[in-house]
């Protein structure tokens, strides 16, 4: 158990992830893709007659499970499985971090950033709502996310997915290196 | 499959990498395997801190190895199964022919792409871990989640005027 409750290494949990694609497309033909999942939230909930939701979402449906699952995974993890330690965090981005402000790693993000609380200030706005429409834009304007073009799409040898994932790699470095720094100063 | 069902499946894979390849119906309770399926991809992005903003700062600014190990072991031991799958003609477990959706480049991989990066360094997760998020009980995710369903919804209402 006690390796368990360790964070688990990039090669223990990089294959593991990669093995999902068989497992999906053996279970029933299922290709491995997340962001779809919010074109099938939009489709079931709020279709407006667009013809980009006018589809039988409910096809689909297993995508929403899926979906669901990853967050019970979620739920479980933390449940009976938590990391028994604080995060470690590289000294240089802590250093970053600290001259923003921010000094808790404690949870998943950075708690003094993003809470529910500072949806209300500019910074929280900026990362939360700004960046959640920039993720479920981009992710369907590319067609897919890091599961669908990065592990699906490159596991296919398919070269549209391999300029998809350039992509997602060059505007994560724009923002993390040239942008956020700007945005954390607000 | 008749016509109507084609136009259906046309509409579904526009821009989609996920599609259905099965043509089989179930019993809604075949899809409760796929909640199995999540749920250990949602303990795996947990437990190697893939859901953590922190990682992903890491990544973008070259300071670990963690994440782009993970992300490069998982396309080689996919792209081994996928491989395996095609020279062994392997079938689905319902004895379907196992198909793989191919990929045709728009140029909304080249916008929506570098969009989409700048959203996964601003928020610190791609959709996936979003819902693991959420799991593990950070609730502000669900605000992220929430907008990234109404940034899909804005996708959807301007395709039609958009580059492709």
């Amino acid at each position: 158990m006690d390796i368990l409750k360790q964070p688990w290494a990039w090669y223990v949990a990089g294959p593991l992830i990669g093995l999902i694609v068989p497992a999906l497309l053996i279970l029933g033909n299922k290709a491995f893709g997340i962001s779809s999942s919010l074109r099938h939230i939009c489709a079931s909930c709020i279709p407006a007659n667009i013809p980009f939701f006018k589809y039988e979402w409910k096809k689909e449906i297993w995508n929403l499970f899926f979906v669901g699952g990853i967050l019970l995974g979620g739920m479980i993890a933390v449940t009976f499985l938590a990391n028994t330690n604080t995060q470690i965090i590289d000294p240089r981005l802590a250093a970053e971090l600290a001259s923003y402000g921010l000094h808790d790693y404690s949870q998943l993000v950075p708690a003094e950033l993003i809470n529910l609380q500072s949806v209300f200030t500019v910074k929280g706005s900026l990362l939360m709502i700004g960046g959640g429409l920039l993720v479920g834009f981009g992710t369907r304007y590319a067609g897919g996310c890091t599961s669908g073009h990065a592990i699906m799409g490159l596991s296919n040898l398919q070269w549209p997915s391999l300029i998809a994932t350039i992509c997602f790699m060059c505007g994560g470095f724009i923002m993390a290196n040239f942008i956020l720094p700007f945005i954390l100063s607000l | 499959m008749n016509s109507q069902s084609d136009l259906d499946f046309e509409k579904r894979s526009l821009d989609a990498m996920c599609v259905n390849e099965s043509h089989l119906e179930h019993q809604w309770y075949h899809n409760l395997k796929y909640l199995a399926a999540g749920s250990l991809v949602g303990i795996i992005f947990v437990k190697a801190e893939v859901v953590s903003w922190f990682r992903i700062q890491e990544m973008f600014r070259l300071q670990s190895f963690h994440m782009y190990g993970i992300i490069g072991s998982a396309v080689l031991t996919a792209m081994l199964s996928v491989w395996l799958i095609k020279k062994f003609n392997i079938k689905t477990i319902y004895g379907e022919k196992i198909e793989i959706h191919p990929k045709s480049f728009n140029k909304g991989q080249v916008i929506g792409g570098l969009i989409f990066g700048l959203g996964w360094a601003a928020t610190g997760a791609c959709p996936g871990p979003l819902f693991a998020q959420i799991g593990t009980g950070t609730v502000a995710a669900l605000i992220t989640l929430l907008s990234a369903v109404a940034g899909t919804w804005i996708y959807g209402y301007f395709r039609e005027k958009l580059p492709h």
